[in-house]
This record gives C-alpha cells, structure tokens and sequence, in this order.
C-alpha cells in the first residue's frame, strides 16, 4: 500500500479535527472578544461610558490571561474546562481552553482598531442626533473593519498555532499528528505533508485577509 | 433663535480647573450669518459645542425657540440635535464609504425610507455641486469638494440651523472663498440661520451679520460687523481688525513726518465718503493733507474706507482739522507705531 493510502485517511481526519478546533473556537472568541473591546473603548477614559474601575478590571483580568502561555492555560483552567462543557478531552474539550486564550486577544484587537476611528466622524453623528449604540454598530465598527480584519488575520494564525497543542489532551489535530508521527514514530513524510498544509493553510489564512481589508478599506 | 445665557464651563484637569468659558451671553438671531472670532484656546469651539449640547455647560442656559434645553436628556437632545446641523474644520466623514453613503447612512439611521433618502441627497447634492462624484470616496476629493460632502450631510436633514466650527479654516484661500459663498447662498436662498467659529477676519469680512470677539473664555466685544470693523473698542478686536489691512507705518517714518506735524488714520463710512473733505479741509482751513495709504474694506452689507494721512501744522492747527472731520462724520485716530 502506498503512503497515501495508508496515511492519508490520518491526515485527513487531522486536517478536519483543526479547522474544527480553529473555526469553532474563532467564532466563539469573536463573540466574546468583540463586546469586550466595545466595553474597553466605552469605559476608557474620555468614553461615553468612562468608569475607570471597570476598564481597568478588565484590563488586568485580560493582561493576565494573554502572559500564560497556551501550554499551561490547557491544564490550569481543566476544572474550569469541565464545568463548561462537561468534559475535558477531545475536540470539545480543547475548544474553551482556546477561547479563553483568544478572546482576550481579540479583545485587544477590537479595542486598538476602535481607537484608531477618528473621534471627529463620532462627534459628527453625535452631532446629527444619533444615538451611541448606533454608531458604535454603523460608524465605529464600519470604519474599524480594515483593522480589525487585519488583526482577526493574525489572531486566527496564532490560534492555528496553539491547536497544534491539542494533542496533549487528546483533540487531534494537524499538529498533534506531525509530533506523533514526525518525532514519536519516526516517519518524517507524514510530518513533512502536515507542515505543508499548516504552510499552505497560514498563507490562505493571510491572503483572504488581505483580500477583505483591501475590499473594505477603500 | 438660539439664547446662551450666562454660559460658563470649567474643566477638571490634572493641572488644576480650567475655565474655558466664564460668563458667555449672546443671542442668535433667525436668518442671520453670526461669527464668533477668536484666537486658539479663547473658547469658541467649547462654546460652539455648548449650543448643541456636545458639551454640557457647567452653568447657564441653552435656550433653543424659547425651549431651556440645558438639562434635557440625551433623547431629548437627539431630537433636538436633528434640527441643528454641524460641520468641522476636518470634515469627519466615514472614509470606508462613498460620498452617496456618507450622506446616506446618517439618514438611514434616522429612519427614512429609501425613496426620501434618494430624493434629499440629489437635492442637495446638486446644491453643493457634487452630483457626478457620487460613487467618490472622501479620500479621491479635494478639501474644499470634503467640506461640500460634510454640507450636504448636513443639509439633508433640513436643518433651521448651522454650526461651523472652523469649516474653512483648513482650506487655501480661493476655496475658502468658494465655501463662504456657498454658506451665503444656503443662508439666502435655504433661510437656515449659520453660528460660525474662526480665527480668520476674513470669514468675518465676507459673510457675517454679527459678530462676537472671544478672550479667554470670555465675549469682549459684540455687535454689528460694520460697527466692530470701524469702530473697535477692545484691543483684541483692534487686533484682528487691523490683521486685515496693515496701515500701520514703521518708527523712524513716524518720528520724521511728525517734526512737521502729525499722521493720522481717518475712516469713512456711509455717506461721508461721497464728499471731496480732504479738498475741503485743505480749503476751509488751509492745511494741506499728503495721504499715505488708503483702502476700501468691503463688508458683507456695507463698506468703509480707510486713509492714512500726515497733516502738516501746529497743535491748533492740527486739533482745528481734526474737529472739521469728525464733524463730517469722519473717525479720525492719531497712528501708533506698528
């Protein structure tokens, strides 16, 4: 039998595994991390909603969590992990681990890009009467896309780095299968074709991208 | 229209209070072309900020048709805020959408329907002369075609009111010319009554009714432009006025043409420039007048005229001289040194 035949069912399921792990924790750490940068921006000093207590809980709490590194997060928050989604293995159980890691990147994300939108346009729709909560949705993040897509395309590398750890708690997963195979059995083609696909998958990553800023940046 | 009453703001900073505006009155009038002028940091923008509650007043009152809007909330206020158009010195449209968009969304988030939206931005597109740049955005414009984009934006709404914070102050001067005429046209031909902030005489001179002069938070002077521009009381005021037309002769000049008598600067308004008073002076009194500048200042409803001249002669000669001006209606002021 071939090496395809033999490896590629392994490769494929791999392959799935981490764009199941990727896609499924990116949404989710969008939908935490968006309404936490909106919550940074609006209680910043100088914000319509300045508390500084507030901004600066969140700011320690999200500080904290972006300096532990993926590796250990994975093991410190497992009873957290278990709470959420009653286990601690597999795809399911890596999915919190990762999104407690990128949510507050995201955050951050979000919170930079919103402040580059020049408070002028803010003013100006102040100005026409409209209220905040519309132009944080139609001014605010309508401006903020170009950047905030851009620091989304970063994020979502970094996140297909730490799935490689997934492995580790059993999720699978591209990485996980180049270590098991790669460096444990010793068959370095396996290893080889899954870091091509990381390659290839990094750059596909990074031109669509590219493609969204450039179509809504204008 | 709009009454600012006893208007005072003081920031909390770092370094201590800030008073930005202490004490600041003034009435705007219905269909009227008001300026407020001032140097940087005498207050004007945070004033301008106060007439539509972008800024709250730490004291004092707005009062908008009679309407104390000063404590209403922020739904209130955004009903208000419709009514009340603002433009910027740096334009502040979405730079992600075209020209249509940034007319369009501000409308589309205040409920109107498509047809009505298509309808307001053709009109008004048309009257600020950008109806083939529809599809433009901001960033393929020129300054003074940004500045157009944010009136239309604000002239969609229909608003009774318009606040200009320093809208030509980033332009060169032929477009800030094209700008002020299109201000005065939507004044004239609109009827929307303009609340204008410069620090430029000029935008004075061209456009304005009224006209308020700022220091340090306070109104020092108020009035008619014709009247501030011909007879300036505070020294600030002097100042900008005199930044329009500079009469003022150098020391050494002076000093030599007053051995022989005195220089003096003499302004002509109405109807005292019709007449030939120099010749007369020179005739009835038998001094002879050597003009040294002269100039015509051309306001928005009126014009006066400025000459500087030497009179040669004694004191009594030269006091005989000035009472037969004046008594034409002249000012006459005896010139400093520059």
């Amino acid at each position: 039998m071939s090496f395809f035949e033999t490896r590629m069912p392994y490769i494929w399921k791999a392959l799935v595994e981490t764009l199941q792990m990727l896609g499924t924790s990116l949404l989710f750490s969008i939908l935490i991390g968006l309404p936490l940068g909106i919550l940074l921006i609006l209680t910043n000093k100088g914000g319509p909603l300045s508390n500084r207590f507030i901004y600066e809980t969140l700011n320690v709490i999200i500080n904290i969590i972006r300096s532990i590194p993926f590796i250990i997060l994975l093991f410190f928050i497992l009873p957290f992990t278990k709470l959420i989604v009653g286990t601690t293995i597999g795809v399911k159980g890596v999915i919190v681990p990762l999104v407690v890691y990128a949510s507050p990147y995201v955050a951050r994300i979000m919170e930079t890009a919103l402040l580059e939108v020049d408070r002028g346009v803010v003013e100006a729709y102040r100005a026409m009467g409209i209220s905040m909560r519309q132009i944080i949705w139609n001014v605010m993040l309508r401006e903020a896309r170009p950047s905030i897509i851009s620091g989304l395309t970063i994020a979502t590398v970094s996140l297909l780095g730490a799935t490689a750890m997934a492995g580790l708690v059993g999720a699978g997963g591209l990485g996980d299968l180049a270590y098991r195979f790669g460096h444990l059995r010793y068959e370095v083609d396996v290893m080889y074709v899954t870091v091509g696909i990381l390659i290839l998958l990094v750059q596909g990553i990074q031109t669509l991208g590219n493609r969204l800023v450039a179509r809504f940046k204008k | 229209m709009i009454r600012l009453e006893h208007i005072t703001k003081t920031f909390t900073t770092k370094k201590g209070k800030v008073e930005a505006l202490r004490d600041v009155s003034l009435e705007v009038r219905q269909g009227e072309i008001f300026g407020i002028i001032g140097y940087s940091g005498a207050g004007k923008s945070t004033l301008i900020r106060c007439v539509n509650l972008l800024e709250k007043p730490t004291s004092g009152k707005v009062i908008i048709h009679d309407q104390d809007c000063t404590s209403y909330t922020e739904k209130q206020l955004s009903a208000v805020r419709k009514k009340i158009g603002m433009i910027f010195q740096s334009f502040h449209l979405l730079k992600t959408a075209t020209l249509y968009d940034n007319i369009a969304i501000p409308l589309r988030l205040t409920g109107y329907s498509k047809e009505e939206i298509r309808r307001r931005i053709e009109k008004y597109v048309r009257i600020v002369g950008l109806e083939d740049k529809l599809d433009a955005y901001p960033r393929q414009l020129s300054g003074g075609q940004q500045q157009r984009v944010a009136i239309a934006r604000a002239l969609v709404h229909e608003p009774e009111l318009l606040l200009c914070d320093e809208a030509t102050s980033s332009l060169d001067p032929e477009t800030t010319d094209s700008i002020l005429e299109l201000l005065m046209e939507i004044n004239r031909e609109l009827g929307i009554t303009i609340l204008l902030i410069t620090h430029e005489m000029h935008v004075i001179q061209k456009i304005c009714d009224r006209v308020a002069v700022m220091e340090s938070g306070q109104i020092v002077e108020q009035g008619q432009v014709v009247d501030l521009f011909t007879r300036p009381q505070h020294p600030t005021t002097k100042k900008f006025v005199r930044s329009l037309y500079r009469d003022d002769l150098q020391e050494e000049f002076l000093t030599s043409l007053r051995r022989t008598g005195d220089v003096f600067r003499l302004t002509f308004v109405g109807d005292c420039a019709n007449e030939p008073l120099l010749a007369e002076l020179s005739v009835q009194l038998n001094v002879r007048p050597n003009i040294l500048a002269g100039q015509i200042v051309q306001l928005k409803n009126a014009s006066f005229g400025i000459l500087v001249i030497h009179l040669p002669g004694d004191q009594v000669q030269l006091n005989e001289a000035r009472e037969f001006l004046a008594s034409r209606g002249v000012m006459v002021e005896r010139m400093g040194i520059a």
